[in-house]
C-alpha cells in the first residue's frame, strides 16, 4: 500500500487528464471552422458590380463612389464640436445622437457616423478631417443610375435584410443584393465574388498580419456587365405616355422573345433609391397605397383579358374543326342561351358575322357560338373543357412563362377539372361557363402573358419565353430562351384569324388609331372590374386592353397594353399600342395630335373615385 | 575507486529522453506562445522564446556539471544547500522583486531568479537526508515534526512571500514521509480533513455537523460493542465541528478574494447561473479562454504556429502558467494527450529507480522529485483544463521561466546522478 499510493495517483491523474482532453477536444468539440473563429477577422473585398447597358448599347446602371464619414469612439479626442459640426453641416444633438449610437455598438470598432456625402462635401472634408482624430472617410461603391427610367426593370440594390442572410450564407450584414427588376434576376452575375482576408487579430482586436500567411485569403471576382433587352427609347416613350395612369406596356420582339420594353406606371426615378434620402423616398413609394409605384404592373396586375382574348377562341375553334371561316351568324345584338333564355349582350352594331367579321366588330355573339361548339363538341363537357384549356395554356396562359423576371403571377385558364369541383352536383355545360368566350368569367392574365399570346400569334405559332437578358460578357444564352415553344395550333388557321386582326385596324373597333405605313394587326379589349368599398362590391370604370403586332407580315414587335381604368380598349390602350408601335418601327412619331392627347390625360379622378367617400358613375366619356 | 566508478556510471537513459522530449516541445510551444506571429530570430533575447533557448543551452551546462560531481556530495553538503536556500528565501524581504502581487524574484540586471523554485530539491535533500540518518525514527512522533519543521520553514517563507501556489507544492513532500513509515491514520486524517474542508465549504459547517452528528448517532447505536462509553465518538464529533467551523473561517477570514473567487467558482457556489457565467468570464477568464483554446484544437490540433487563439495572445499568461493551452491547440488530442502520457512516465520512472535504491537517502530523494513533479503536473494541468481552483504554478521544463527550468533539471538530475551511482552503495 505504502509503496503503490503514489504509482496509483500518477496513473488515475494520467487517465483523468487524458479523458478529460477526450471529452474537451473530440467529444464536445465542434469540427474547427476559420469562419466561426473569432481570432479571426475576415476583411471582404467587394468586386465592382456588373454594369446594365440596354440592347443599343447606351449605359444604364454603373457605380458611384459613396462617401461615409467613419468614427471610432475610443480614438476620439476632444474636439471643437461646433466646428466640427459646422463642417459636416449637422447640429450638436445630431452629432451627440449619432457619436452614442456609434459608442454603443462598440468603442473599438468603426460605426458609420453620417452616410452619403455629396462628392464636393467628400473633397472639401477629406482635407480638413484629418485634425479629428477617430474620424475617417469611407468609401463605398452604390449604384449610379445613367438615366430616369425603367426603375421597375433596373430594379435596386439594398443591404440585405436578416431573411436574404439566412438563405444565403455568401451575406453578411451591411452587403447589398438585389431588391427588384434584373438586380435580382441577374443578382449572382452582377455582384461578382467577393474576396475574402483572413486577418489574424489579437485579444485587443487589433490585426496582427494574416492568418497562415493568407493561403485561404481569396481574391474577388467582379461582376459581370450585362445587356438587357429593354430598347431604352422606347421604354422612356411608353414611360411618358403612361404618365398619370396607372397600368403597363410589355413589347416583345416576336422573333426572338426579347422584351423590347416593360413599362410599369406609374414608375418612378430610380436615383430616388440611392444616396442619402434613400430610406425616406423608399417608404414614401412603399406607402402609396393607390398607385403602388414599387409594384411592377406588367409583370403582376393580374386582370380579365377581354376581347384580345377571342382571338385564342377562334383559334382553338378552328383547331378542333368546330368552326371554319365560313361558319357565320346573324348577331341580333344579343346572344341567348340557355334552358332560362339567359342573354349576353353584344355591341358589335349587329347583322352578318363571320370569323372575319366576329373578329374585326369583336362580336360577342360569334364568339360565344364558337366557345359553345367547342365545349359541346364532345359529349363530356369536362372532356372538351380540357382539350380547349390546353390549346389556351400552350400559349403560356395560366403559367409562369419561366422568364427571367423576379415577379410574376400565373394567371388563371380553367379546366374541366375546375369546373367539377365548382359544381360537383351540378351538370354544367358551355352555357354555364359562357363568359369565358368573350374574355371574361373566371380567366386571369397578365399583361405579359397578353403580349407573349400576341407575339405567338404574330408568329403564327410558336413563342420564345420572353426575357430581359440580352447577353453576359461570356457567357451563353440560356437555351430555354432560344428554344422556340409550339402552341398546339396548326399555322395554317392563324392567316384568318391575324386577318381579322388587321381588319380591326383596317374598318373595325381600332380603324381610328391607323399608323400610316404599317400594317398593324390588334384586337382592343376592355374588362371590368371591381372593387371593395366599406364590404360594398363596387364596379369601378373598365380597363382599357389592347394587344397588337406589327407588321403585319415579319412581325418587328408585339405588344399588350393595360390601362387600368381607362374604359374601353381603343380609347387608351390602343392609342399608346400605336404610339409605341410606330416609334418603334419608325423611330419617330408622326400621330402627333394623338400622341399629346394621350401625355395630356391623366385619369387621376379615375384612381380618386372610391376613396373619395361619394357615390360615383363609371365608364363616363 | 576510478576504473570503479568509470564502470558503474549508468544514466538511466529512459528518464533522459523523456525529459528532452518534454523540455524541446516545451520550447517549441513557449515559441509558439511567444512569437504570436512576431517571430524575429531564435536568438531574439527580447522574446521568451530566445531566453528560453539560453536556459535550455545553460541547463545542458548544469546536467554535466551535476553529473561531474561526486554522488556523496549531495548527501553531505545537503544541509549546507538547504541553508543557503533558506537564506536566499528570507533575503527576498530585504531584496526581492514584486511580480504580479508576489515578492519571489531577485533581479541581477534584467535577468531574475525566483529562490523558491530552487528550495524545493534543497528542502528535498534536506528531507532525504534528515529522514534517512540513522538516528531518525520517522515514526517517532518527535522526529516527524522535526522533519515537518524542514519542510515547513521554506514553505512558510514562500507564503509570506505571497505565493501560495508553491507553498503547496511543499505539501507533495507528504508522500516521503508516507513512503517512509509515518502511521496509516495521517493519510487518512488527511483525506478527512480534505473531503470535510471541501464539503463544509460545499454545503455550510451546520449541514456538515449535523450529518457527522447522525452518522455517529447511528454508530453509537447499532454497531458498536460497548454502548456505555461514547467518550471517543463525542471527540470525533467535537472535533470535526470544530475543523468543520474553523475550515468555514479560514475561507471567510484568511483566503483572499481572488482566492475565495476561485475556490467559489469550482465548487459552483453560486446557484444563479447568469451570475455563474459572469464569474466564469471575469474572475476565471483565463482559464475561460483555456478551454476554449484546447477545445478548438479538436482531434489533430491547428498545426504548429497556426493556432490562432494562441498567435492573439487570447490566453493570458499563456507561456507560462497555460502554456499547456498552447499544447492543446496546435496539437489537438493526440498532442496534448501524448504530453500527459510523458509525464506519467516521467514520473513512474523516477518513482521505480527511487524504489530500487539501496541508499535511503536516495529512495527518499528520488521519491521527492516524483512528488513534486506530480503535484507539478497535477495542479498545472488541472487547472488549465479547468479540473481544479486557478493555483498559479508552472508545467516542469514547458513553462517559460529559467529559476523554474533550472530548478527542475537540476532537481531530476540530482536524482539521476544518484541512481547512477547505486551500484557503487553497498
Amino acid at each position: 500500500m505504502r509503496k503503490v499510493l503514489l504509482f496509483g495517483l500518477v496513473i488515475l491523474t494520467g487517465i483523468c487528464f487524458v479523458g478529460r482532453l477526450f471529452y474537451l477536444q473530440i467529444y464536445s468539440s465542434d469540427a474547427y471552422d476559420i469562419n466561426n473563429d473569432n481570432a479571426i477577422r475576415k476583411v471582404f473585398h467587394y468586386p465592382k458590380r456588373g454594369y446594365i447597358y440596354d440592347r443599343n448599347d447606351s449605359l444604364l446602371v454603373a457605380n458611384q463612389p459613396s462617401y461615409d464619414v467613419m468614427v471610432i469612439p475610443r480614438e476620439v479626442e476632444p474636439l471643437d464640436t461646433v466646428l466640427f459640426c459646422s463642417l459636416l453641416k449637422i447640429n450638436k444633438l445630431n452629432f451627440l445622437k449619432s457619436y452614442n449610437r456609434a459608442y454603443r455598438y462598440s468603442p473599438r470598432l468603426p460605426s458609420v457616423f453620417l452616410s452619403h456625402l455629396s462628392k464636393e462635401n467628400y473633397a472639401f472634408l477629406s482635407e480638413k478631417l484629418r485634425k479629428f482624430k477617430g474620424f475617417y472617410i469611407q468609401k463605398r461603391s452604390v449604384r449610379d443610375y445613367q438615366t430616369s427610367i425603367g426603375a421597375n426593370v433596373l430594379g435596386y440594390i439594398a443591404e440585405a435584410n436578416t431573411k436574404e442572410i439566412a438563405a444565403d450564407n455568401y451575406y453578411k450584414l451591411g452587403d447589398l443584393i438585389g431588391k427588384q427588376g434584373v438586380e435580382i434576376s441577374y443578382e449572382n452575375t452582377l455582384r461578382g465574388v467577393k474576396g475574402i482576408k483572413y486577418i489574424q487579430k489579437n485579444i485587443y482586436n487589433r490585426d496582427i498580419g494574416a492568418y497562415k500567411e493568407g493561403v485561404f485569403d481569396t481574391l474577388p471576382t467582379p461582376g459581370k456587365d450585362i445587356k438587357i433587352t429593354i430598347d431604352s427609347e422606347l421604354q422612356a416613350y411608353g414611360e411618358l405616355l403612361m404618365q398619370n395612369k396607372i397600368g403597363g406596356i410589355v413589347a416583345i420582339e416576336p422573333s426572338t422573345g426579347e422584351i423590347l420594353s416593360l413599362v410599369s406606371a406609374p414608375s418612378y426615378n430610380p436615383n430616388l433609391l440611392v444616396g442619402r434620402q434613400r430610406s425616406k423616398n423608399y417608404t414614401k413609394l412603399y406607402q402609396d397605397s393607390i398607385h403602388r409605384p414599387l409594384i411592377d404592373k406588367g409583370l403582376i396586375r393580374m386582370h380579365e383579358p377581354g376581347s384580345p382574348f377571342k382571338v385564342l377562341v377562334a383559334l382553338t375553334a378552328l383547331q378542333e374543326q368546330v368552326i371554319d371561316t365560313k361558319t357565320n351568324i346573324i348577331c341580333s345584338g344579343k346572344y341567348i342561351y340557355g334552358k332560362k333564355k339567359r342573354t349576353m349582350m353584344c355591341h358589335c352594331g349587329g347583322g352578318f358575322r363571320n370569323l372575319n367579321l366576329g373578329i374585326t366588330y369583336s362580336c360577342n355573339s360569334y364568339f360565344a357560338m364558337a366557345f359553345r361548339t367547342t365545349i359541346e363538341k364532345y359529349d363530356n363537357s369536362s372532356q372538351s373543357m380540357d382539350r380547349w384549356s390546353s390549346h389556351i395554356k400552350s400559349f403560356g396562359l395560366g403559367s409562369f412563362l419561366g422568364n427571367d423576371l423576379s415577379v410574376g403571377k400565373k394567371g388563371n385558364i380553367p379546366d374541366g377539372n375546375y369546373y367539377d369541383s365548382w359544381y360537383p352536383e351540378f351538370k354544367w355545360g358551355a352555357t354555364t361557363i359562357i363568359s369565358n368566350a368573350i374574355g371574361q368569367g373566371e380567366i386571369l392574365v397578365t399583361p405579359i402573358q397578353l403580349a407573349n399570346m400576341t407575339a405567338a400569334i404574330a408568329n403564327r405559332g410558336y413563342y420564345y419565353t420572353p426575357h430581359i437578358i440580352k447577353s453576359i460578357d461570356g457567357e451563353e444564352m440560356d437555351p430555354n430562351f432560344t428554344t422556340p415553344k409550339k402552341v398546339s395550333i396548326n399555322t395554317d388557321y392563324f392567316e384568318p384569324v391575324i386577318e381579322g386582326m388587321h381588319n380591326v385596324y383596317k374598318k373595325g373597333t381600332a380603324s381610328f388609331l391607323k399608323v400610316p405605313g404599317i400594317e398593324i394587326c390588334g384586337k382592343t379589349g376592355t374588362a371590368e372590374n371591381f372593387t371593395k368599398i366599406d364590404g360594398v362590391r363596387q364596379q369601378l370604370t373598365d380597363h382599357s386592353i389592347f394587344v397588337a403586332f406589327a407588321p403585319k407580315e415579319d412581325p418587328k414587335i408585339a405588344i399588350a397594353i393595360l390601362v387600368e381604368n381607362g374604359y374601353y380598349g381603343a380609347r387608351w390602350a390602343g392609342r399608346i399600342a400605336s404610339l409605341m408601335i410606330e416609334k418603334y418601327i419608325k423611330g419617330a412619331v408622326s400621330l402627333k395630335r394623338m400622341e399629346r392627347l394621350v401625355v395630356e390625360k391623366s385619369l387621376e379622378d379615375e384612381y380618386l373615385k372610391p376613396y373619395g367617400g361619394k357615390p360615383f358613375k363609371i365608364n363616363d366619356k | 575507486m576510478n576504473l570503479n566508478r568509470a564502470n558503474s556510471f549508468q544514466l538511466d537513459w529512459v528518464a533522459v529522453i523523456i525529459f528532452t522530449a518534454l523540455v524541446v516541445f516545451g520550447y517549441f510551444n513557449i515559441l509558439s506562445a511567444s512569437a504570436a506571429g512576431e517571430f524575429t530570430s531564435y536568438f531574439d533575447i527580447s522574446k521568451p522564446y530566445g531566453k528560453q533557448l539560453i536556459f535550455i543551452l545553460s541547463s545542458i551546462v548544469l546536467i554535466l556539471l551535476i553529473l561531474a560531481v561526486d554522488a556523496k556530495f549531495y548527501e553531505r553538503f545537503a544541509s549546507i544547500i538547504y541553508i543557503g536556500s533558506l537564506l536566499s528565501l528570507a533575503g527576498l524581504f530585504i531584496a526581492g522583486k514584486q511580480i504580479n502581487g508576489a515578492i519571489s524574484w531577485y533581479d541581477f540586471g534584467g535577468i531574475t531568479l525566483q529562490p523558491s523554485e530552487f528550495a524545493k530539491f534543497a528542502t528535498t535533500l534536506a528531507l532525504a537526508k534528515y529522514v534517512s540518518d540513522m538516528q531518525t525514527n520517522i515514526r517517532d512522533l518527535k522526529d516527524q515534526i522535526r522533519a515537518a519543521t524542514l519542510v515547513g520553514l521554506p514553505a512558510f517563507l514562500i507564503l509570506l512571500q505571497n505565493d501560495a501556489g508553491s507553498t503547496l507544492v511543499f505539501g507533495s513532500l507528504f508522500f516521503i514521509f508516507y513512503r517512509e513509515g509515518i502511521p496509516q491514520y495521517y493519510l487518512l486524517f488527511g483525506i478527512f480533513l480534505a473531503v470535510l474542508g471541501i464539503a463544509t465549504l460545499k454545503f455550510s459547517a451546520t449541514i456538515v455537523c449535523v450529518s457527522i452528528g447522525v452518522l455517529l448517532l447511528i454508530y453509537q447505536l447499532f454497531f458498536k460493542r460497548k454502548k456505555k462509553k461514547i467518550g471517543g465518538v463525542l471527540t470525533i464529533l467535537i472535533f470535526s465541528t470544530v475543523l468543520s467551523l474553523s475550515a468555514q473561517w479560514t475561507y471567510n477570514n484568511v483566503l483572499q478574494k481572488h482566492q475565495q473567487d476561485r475556490i467559489g467558482l469550482w465548487l459552483r457556489l453560486e446557484k444563479d447561473p447568469a451570475k455563474l457565467q459572469a464569474m466564469k468570464r471575469n474572475i476565471s477568464y483565463n482559464l475561460n479562454e483555456s478551454e476554449k483554446a484546447i477545445r478548438s484544437g479538436g482531434t489533430f490540433g491547428k498545426g504548429f504556429m497556426d493556432g490562432t487563439r494562441t498567435k492573439g495572445n487570447f490566453v493570458p499568461e499563456q507561456h507560462t502558467d497555460y502554456i499547456f493551452s498552447t499544447v492543446g491547440e496546435e496539437w489537438g488530442f493526440l498532442g496534448s494527450s501524448m504530453v500527459v502520457i510523458l509525464y506519467v512516465l516521467l514520473i513512474l520512472r523516477i518513482l521505480f529507480l527511487a524504489e530500487q535504491q539501496k541508499s535511503q537517502f536516495s529512495r527518499v530523494y528520488g521519491y521527492g522529485v516524483a512528488s513534486i513533479l506530480f503535484v507539478h503536473f497535477l495542479i498545472n494541468i488541472g487547472m488549465v483544463m479547468g479540473l481544479i481552483p486557478t493555483i498559479g504554478i508552472p508545467l516542469p521544463f514547458f513553462s517559460y521561466g529559467g529559476s523554474g527550468l533550472w530548478a527542475f533539471t537540476i532537481l531530476v538530475f540530482i536524482f539521476l546522478k544518484l541512481d547512477s551511482n547505486r551500484l557503487n552503495e553497498w
